[in-house]
């Protein structure tokens, strides 16, 4: 031992940002003490603003086309990484943006919320930057313990406790599964190197391999598989979607499904791509059932969130169709899927955001739409567009990015799987388009309460993140290079 | 060699007769300080196998903290004892399925385990002179600098979380404030009236909220 040991610390400066902001906000909240509601608001201008130079930072300094490794082969950076960071970042971002006000409006907003949701950013950095399996175990951690306690925010709630204690109960289980099979995995290879796994397994004779390594695989994949909710191991969904204030359930649909998803590529691509051929038809197995109940259990919600969730359920599906193709296209598919899914799911949120419903704040029931567009022409017509997306209708970018999954499993061979994904996606257009219909087809309520669709809020940042989040999904087809491009290179990682 | 494997042999036996107790007991706060014993038992073991710093950590984390904490908790709810004994026939036939399945899983897996041989090479090699604390203090603090750090990122969340849920701003309490005692003038409080002889009480009734004594207690908001 001994010896000068500094590690390159530049990989981990988004992460040293936000990790710094976070401080600044709890101790100044700490020894301010203070509920005005201006004091509140400013603390969530400084996460916002962190979260923006972090990105800043990370942009900055990476190294294009380059395998950046730091401490001593915990973490990498290549350009997957960068563009899983620049992902969870922005999302991360305009999920604050969008939902300073609303949490406002429900008392929610304190500086514990800000700098549980910078500790959380934190974690999903490091998840995905992870280049071993203690690392992304410290990431998954901070990540979930964060998003625990940000759904229990309203403890006073009952739906809100449930929530909290279903999704920490079933979260620690799925790390438990985790921790197994990563402990499994150590046993066989005597490393938790990512690297050093692949190399280890490399070597086993193929079709030979222990019973260990796959119990330790399986394992690792429910864990996983929890994390992005892929069935079965999606049963916390809905009611956590539900039981979350909004603003919480935004989040939470957003930036932690990109985390897990991009880490589990990883893991099935990296150390685990020797055992394709033993992975596949799990992960198969996982796709199709997503796909189809996302598409059939959707069918009966009236609340809002649930039906939200079981789409999410959905949607991840169709990306694991692109992970079971395990081809350069295949990755390709499941990284702009990503990157619309994130774009489409947070603009979903803001226009849930900025409506209000019958008496409570905030949009509940599909019928709390009824009619919203003859009041709010904009926000509905937004609203229509990521409906519309997320159903797969061209020329939308929802469209493409199912367009890509299908060609990837297509070509790889997967024929049963695409046909019975784009069957899914047509029994999934029904409850897109269903909300659509309640709001341009249906009447408003005869006697609407003195709030009734009422638009809560609507400021600057709002309706930037809002017009932004359209005008992607809009105008993918016309100008998708600049996405293409960077999941060109980011795929490129995994076959070069 | 054969007072080790007597020792061994003591120890693991305390350890599995009080962890057959643990769950056999009727009393909880026996329970409890049976659990304690195993604990104690278990870290025997580790000393006997030389990783004296697993034995402390069990020592100090598992008894100092765990057990303890159990203890509070078992003494704090009041449990019906009585209900607790009647063992539901159903419970038990499924609890020995599932047990089952357990064991044979972990049989199978056990069976057919083995190592890839290229494992032994990863391993961090032994240390000449270093005490297995100082070994892994010096492991701890390069090569796993970073996890350390957000280990101690993880327990600052628990922490944020656990007062998050539990603390309650409660409204209207009177606190004290040394600071604003201290600060307390005579200026601040009494107030010199002028009364006329003649004059009633009456007339300094409407003085009342001026002459209210700040400073001694003041009202959280």
């Amino acid at each position: 031992m001994g010896g000068a040991y500094l590690p390159d610390l530049t990989l981990v400066l988004p992460e040293g940002i936000l990790v710094v902001t976070a401080f600044l906000i709890l101790m100044t909240g700490v020894f301010r003490k203070s509920t005005n509601p201006q004091v509140q608001q400013r603390f969530g201008h400084v996460a916002l603003s962190g979260l923006i130079v972090a990105l800043g930072a990370l942009i900055f300094y990476h190294h294009p086309a380059e395998r950046w490794i730091s401490f001593e082969g915990q973490l990498l950076q290549d350009d997957f990484v960068y563009l899983g960071k620049i992902l969870i970042l922005s999302g991360s971002a305009a999920v604050v943006g969008i939902s300073l006000a609303s949490m406002l409006k429900e008392h929610l907003l304190s500086f514990e919320y800000c700098a549980l949701i910078l500790l959380a950013t934190v974690g999903m950095l490091l998840m995905v930057g992870a280049n071993d399996f203690l690392s992304l175990f410290m990431g998954l951690e901070i990540q979930s313990l964060s998003l625990y306690v940000l759904v229990a925010l309203k403890r006073d709630q009952t739906i809100a406790s449930e929530a909290a204690l279903k999704y920490f109960v079933l979260g620690a289980l799925a790390t438990c599964f985790y921790l197994y099979g990563a402990s499994l995995m150590y046993g066989f290879s005597g490393s938790t190197n990512f690297e050093a796994i692949a190399t280890i397994i490399r070597m086993e004779s193929a079709g030979n391999f222990p019973l260990s390594l796959f119990m330790s695989l399986i394992f690792i994949m429910a864990s996983f598989s929890f994390k992005i909710s892929a069935v079965p191991f999606h049963m916390w969904t809905p009611d956590v979607y539900q039981g979350s204030p909004t603003p919480i359930t935004a989040f939470i649909a957003a930036t932690p499904k990109i985390a897990a998803m991009l880490v589990f590529l990883r893991l099935m691509l990296e150390p685990f791509m020797t055992l394709y051929d033993e992975w596949q038809s799990l992960v198969a197995f996982l796709s199709l059932f997503s796909m189809v109940l996302g598409a059939f259990a959707a069918l009966r919600q009236t609340d809002l969130k649930r039906l939200l969730a079981y789409s999410a359920i959905g949607q991840m599906g169709y990306m694991l169709l692109g992970v079971v193709a395990g081809t350069d296209e295949g990755i390709q598919a499941v990284l702009i899927y990503l990157t619309l899914y994130l774009v489409m799911i947070i603009g979903t949120f803001a226009c849930l955001l900025c409506l209000r419903g019958k008496g409570s704040y905030g949009v509940q029931n599909i019928e709390d739409l009824a009619g919203i567009s003859t009041l709010h022409p904009k926000v509905s017509f937004a609203l229509a567009i990521f409906m519309f997306s997320l159903a797969g209708i061209p020329p939308l970018g929802g469209f493409f990015a199912k367009l890509y999954i299908f060609k990837a499993a297509l070509s790889a061979g997967f024929f049963g799987l695409a046909i019975a994904g784009a069957l899914a996606s047509v029994v999934a257009a029904y409850y897109y388009l269903k909300i659509v219909k309640v709001m341009y087809f249906d009447d408003a309520p005869k006697v609407p309460s003195a709030s009734y669709g009422q638009i809560v809020v609507l400021p600057l940042k709002m309706a930037l993140i809002l017009n932004a989040c359209a005008l992607v999904t809009l105008l993918f087809f016309v100008f998708p290079n600049p996405i293409l491009e960077i999941v060109q290179r980011a795929a490129f990682t995994f076959s070069g | 060699m054969t007072t080790t494997t007597l020792i061994f042999y003591i120890l693991s036996g305390v350890l599995l007769s009080s962890a057959v107790m643990v769950v056999t007991t009727k009393n909880t706060v026996y329970g409890v300080l049976f659990l304690i014993l195993a604990f104690f038992n278990a870290a025997g073991l580790f000393i006997l196998a030389h990783a004296e710093f697993l034995a402390m950590i069990l020592i100090v984390v598992y008894v100092g903290a765990v057990a303890v904490l159990f203890l509070f908790v078992v003494m704090m709810v009041n449990m019906e004892t009585k209900k607790s004994q009647r063992m539901d026939r159903r419970y038990l036939l499924m609890g020995i399925f599932v047990g089952g399945v357990l064991v044979l899983e972990l049989v199978v897996v056990f069976m057919s385990w083995n190592t890839s041989p290229e494992a032994f090479e990863l391993i961090f090699a032994p240390q000449d002179g270093l005490s297995n604390t100082h070994a892994l203090g010096a492991l701890l603090y390069t090569h796993y600098a970073l996890i350390f750090q957000a280990a101690g990122l993880i327990l600052l969340i628990a922490m944020i979380g656990a007062i998050i849920l539990t603390l309650r701003q409660r409204e209207n309490v009177l606190k004290q404030k040394i600071g604003d005692q201290l600060a307390r003038q005579a200026k601040d409080s009494v107030q010199m009236v002028d009364i006329s002889p003649t004059s009633s009480f009456r007339n300094l009734e409407s003085l009342d909220d001026s002459a209210t004594p700040r400073g001694r207690t003041s009202r959280v908001s």
